[in-house]
């Protein structure tokens, strides 16, 4: 299948384009962008509904009582939840920029070459993203505990803490970001790179500027969804902290004892803002 | 496809030394690291499965397989199948949901645009889980937006039961893996040169044929890898179906976990964990070497 | 990013500050917030301990909100001891933690039947009661306590009930017994509007005590009638549901519901509907209670136990009663507590029906024949 289409390629570049009746391509274009607003709408729908009861001035996150800026003057005051804030952040930060460079070259390594034993690294791969969070949880506190004890002795302990969510984090963030990332690199098409070695380029150049600019895409959308799947972890982050690593969803889910009020809310809706304004800040300084 | 071995057989001895050097290189860290962090750990999930809880919930370390026959219990076995069937569909919907979407954001001209947009379907998943689930409640509930539209435009007369039901699982599951579903299809459809399509046009005269055979399995990879991204973590969700399900079923995911926690058998709830994980892991492997096939 | 960044800054200032030393510190911002609950300073002295025996700080692991997190910084201010404050989300989840080993933590709030698993498991250190003269405020009824008599291992922190929570317009009545959930001619009414507590050892002991069970019952026979009269209602089950079950009766997404005292309260209380209510039904229900206590790996044990103390302070137990409305189990607290809190039924029952009320307690082996039913009741 494959082959007929790869052939088609150069001719296809030079001819079409021009050829193709206006009415058709419209309608079809018609429900891509209905489909796009459609999943936007679907995507910012709950968005809205949780910024909305931010400013609800009862303690119930799903029964509007008037408005009020009152949550958001409790968010201010309460310090723990900054903290919880900054854990998560670092957390997340951290993991996502150590698994999108793993996962990344294990994805080359993977979609380039054969080799023995690619099949168990394959499994491996795979494992960490099958395995239940609750099993891989509980078995990394029992390793973390044990190493800690053994490391002890000859004087190198480490106690629980953001480093170990860190590590659990980077064990199944890199998963996700290889699986991104191969998808992408797939039949990838080696003629680019080869063309590039052929000019003398090395292979670090050839790699600078030919294949990561290539994979980028797929980096990228690996790189957020680890950043988003850490962000929002619970489990496994439960069980890998120690104390005074308390991070935002630990505190959230441990407010079932009282009850999630709006405050939580109105940190997602600063937090919502705050991101966006990075995006945009960001677009615009490189259209400059 | 067949271009690849070729080109293998090409290589010159010295360019073998290369090669090796180079998939250590990229694989060696995270082989490394896999290892340490999470094969060794699994270690202890796997002894722990041939163990006994004891009365308090310790375990007692009488090595046993009675763990693992009691999976094969039909009450279990029914509760795999609801989860299976149900990540199943969760996924076709993401797919049938994402591709036009990943398609037409892949084919912005502007390659900032198109990072943009790429942002923006991550943003929301940056506020917290349980508060986007409690949205949805909102949205769903009997005097929530749908049934208020609804009745105001006279589609119903009676509000519509939304909440708690088997419809409010799935939307809510189809909402959360998403994304997951959109990252790998963008990435591996962003690659293709759309004058394929075109000229495919041009040929079969019918946007569905060129769909179905030129671009659908151009895109394979990343619908590969997005089915298995929502697929499996689908496969233990268990959250989404109690807060917007109701809770009146029980997931695999609840299973594995009440073993750890609410029962406190570590033992049984190891050797369920490794069934699972052998028996997706086996499929995965088999759908994925399929589907890299079929390119 | 600035706002983190003016967090760190804030926190590294609060650091300065315990790190400074408690004496000339303190006075500055303590009583400022102290001044309503008759003045910390003047007990600063005894409620400290022996100063030179203090850690400089200690973990204390809880959940969100569950103090007033104003009588954590009069501790700090007072006692020159900054606290770690993390939280977790069920008593399942500490105990699995705990049990694979985690240290760090000094001070934990186990509930009654987890304390009994604690104490089993040997992961509870024995309080030194010469450090906690405090105990002696605590009402009879908590020192001697089934799961931990004479409070070897644990100090009371706060009780509470499980009962049922209900919109009395919508209900046509106070839903004052089990009938109104289990009897499946009476809870049809509230097909769709009603919701349980989405754990096994609530839902199936609630069953059992409409039978006229104990709700710790391990007989098959008595569990697999409870088993039926669940079957029987739920079909009228809006959800099972554990931590939102305020929120659904607040906001009329249920009119009657299974729940804890506590959660049901904060929310009600908040609320300007006045056809919200809690009641204990007339058959009994749960008692439970969150209690302090130590584990054995605990790295500074005494600086716990001068928490501890503390917190069974008649003020500071009265601030945090005042402040999450569950009740308090210390005695000399009581004329310190608010009046909507002390006269309402709900969270200080009468005598009558606190003698019908029950401890859940571990079940042994008999937990994995309570979960096979709990898993056959959600699969059918």
């Amino acid at each position: 299948m494959s082959s007929v289409t790869t052939s088609l390629a150069p001719a296809a570049k030079v001819e079409s384009a021009t050829a193709l009746p206006r009415r058709a391509i419209s309608l079809t274009e018609r429900l891509l962008q209905v489909n796009l607003w459609l999943v936007f709408i679907f995507f910012y729908a709950p968005i809205a509904v949780l910024i909305i009861f931010s400013f609800n001035s009862g303690r119930v996150v799903s029964q509007w009582e008037g408005f009020s800026l009152a949550w958001y003057a409790k968010l201010f005051s309460n310090r723990d939840i900054g903290l919880a804030l900054y854990n998560s952040m670092v957390v997340a930060g951290v993991s996502t920029v150590i698994s999108t460079i793993m996962g990344t070259l294990v994805a080359l390594g993977m979609e380039r070459f054969d080799f023995r034993g690619k099949l168990s690294m394959d499994s491996m791969l795979y494992l960490p993203i099958i395995i239940p969070d609750i099993a891989m949880a509980v078995m990394l506190l029992l390793f973390f505990v044990q190493a800690g004890q053994l490391l002890a002795r000859i004087g190198f302990g480490f106690s629980l803490g953001l480093g170990t969510i860190i590590l659990a984090h980077v064990a199944f963030n890199i998963s996700y970001v290889a699986v991104v990332v191969r998808a992408r690199l797939a039949d990838f098409d080696k003629s680019l790179e080869e063309a590039a070695r052929d000019l003398y380029a090395n292979e670090w150049n050839t790699f600078r500027y030919v294949t990561l600019p290539l994979i980028m895409p797929g980096i990228l959308g690996g790189a957020l969804l680890a950043f988003t799947i850490s962000l929002d972890d619970f489990v496994v982050t439960f069980f890998t902290s120690g104390p005074g690593s308390t991070t935002l969803p630990l505190r959230i889910y441990s407010m079932v004892k009282t009850g999630i009020t709006p405050e939580i809310n109105a940190l997602s809706t600063l937090m919502l803002l705050a991101s966006m304004v990075l995006v945009l800040g960001s677009l615009a300084l490189q259209r400059k | 496809m067949t271009a690849v071995p070729v080109s293998k057989i090409e290589l010159k001895p010295t360019r073998r030394r290369v090669e090796t050097l180079q998939i250590l290189g990229l694989i060696g860290p995270t082989a490394l690291y896999l290892l340490l962090f999470f094969v060794f750990p699994l270690l202890i999930v796997f002894v722990y499965s041939f163990l006994k809880r004891g009365v308090y919930g310790q375990l007692v370390w009488e090595f046993n397989v009675l763990n693992y026959v009691r999976v094969f219990d039909t009450l279990y076995l029914s509760i795999l199948w609801r989860s299976f069937v149900l990540a199943l569909l969760n996924t076709l919907v993401c797919l049938v949901l994402a591709y036009p979407f990943a398609y037409y954001i892949a084919r912005v001209e502007n390659a900032r645009t198109r990072n943009l947009l790429l942002v923006l379907i991550m943003v929301p998943f940056w506020t917290n889980f349980l508060i986007r689930t409690y949205a949805w409640r909102v949205i769903l509930a009997n005097d929530g937006p749908i049934n208020l539209i609804l009745l105001n435009t006279g589609l119903i007369s009676q509000p519509l039961q939304l909440i708690f039901t088997n419809f409010a699982v799935v939307v809510g599951l189809v909402y959360g893996y998403l994304p997951f579903m959109v990252l790998p299809l963008y990435a591996a459809i962003e690659r293709i040169d759309f004058s394929l399509m075109e000229a495919a046009s041009d040929l079969y005269a019918n946007g569905w044929q060129a769909f179905r055979k030129v671009l659908f399995p151009l895109s394979m990879p990343g619908v590969i890898a997005g089915s298995i991204l929502v697929f499996i973590p689908s496969l233990g969700a268990f959250v989404t179906p109690d807060l917007l399900g109701g809770a009146k079923t029980v997931m695999i995911g609840n299973l594995i976990q009440g073993q750890f926690l609410t029962s406190r058998d570590w033992p049984f709830g190891s050797a369920f964990s490794v069934l699972l994980m052998l028996m997706v892991l086996g499929a995965t492997l088999i759908y994925f070497r399929k589907g890299g096939r079929t390119l | 990013m600035s706002k983190t960044q003016s967090l760190v800054v804030m926190l590294i200032l609060a650091l300065l500050v315990s790190a400074c030393g408690a004496a000339p510190a303190a006075p500055a911002d303590a009583p400022a917030t102290a001044g309503e609950s008759t003045g910390g300073d003047a007990a600063a002295s005894g409620r400290c301990g022996d100063p030179s025996k203090l850690s400089e700080s200690v973990s204390f692991y809880n959940w969100t909100d569950y103090l007033d997190p104003e009588v954590l910084n009069m501790f700090t201010a007072e006692c020159g001891v900054k606290v770690v404050y993390d939280t977790y989300s069920s008593n399942e989840d500490l105990l699995a933690k705990m049990q694979a080993g985690a240290t760090g933590y000094d001070l934990i709030i186990p509930s009654d039947y987890m304390v009994s698993i604690m104490i089993q498991l040997d992961m509870l250190k024995e309080l030194d009661h010469a450090n906690i003269p405090n105990l002696a405020n605590i009402y009879p009824r908590f020192a001697e306590a089934p799961y931990d008599p004479g409070n070897v291992y644990t100090a009371p922190y706060q009780w509470g009930t499980t009962g049922i929570g209900y919109n009395e317009a919508e209900v046509g009545g106070i839903p004052d017994s089990w009938d109104y959930i289990f009897n499946p001619e009476v809870a049809q009414k509230f097909a769709g509007k009603m919701s349980l507590l989405n754990d096994q050892r609530e839902v199936i002991g609630a069953a059992l005590k409409y039978l006229g069970h104990s709700m710790n019952s391990v007989d098959p026979d008595e569990l697999e009638a409870a088993k039926q009269t669940i079957l029987a209602i739920k079909p009228y089950v809006a959800t099972f549901d554990s931590d939102s079950f305020g929120d659904l009766l607040v906001s009329g997404d249920v009119i009657i519901g299974h729940g804890w005292s506590g959660g049901y309260f904060q929310d009600i209380y908040a609320s300007d509907n006045e056809n919200l209510g809690y009641v204990i039904p007339k058959e009994g229900g749960v008692i439970w209670t969150d209690n302090l206590a130590i584990p054995k790996t605990a790295p500074n044990p005494y600086t716990a136990e001068v928490l501890i103390n503390y917190i069974l302070d008649a003020d500071i137990a009265a601030m945090i009663t005042n402040f999450n409305y569950y009740a308090s189990p210390v005695e000399t607290a009581e004329p310190l507590i608010l009046d909507e809190i002390k006269q309402d039924s709900g969270i200080y029952p009468s005598e009558e029906t606190l003698a019908k009320m029950e401890f859940l307690r571990d079940l042994g082996e008999g937990t994995l024949l309570w979960d096979r039913i709990w898993t056959e009741i959600k699969s059918e």
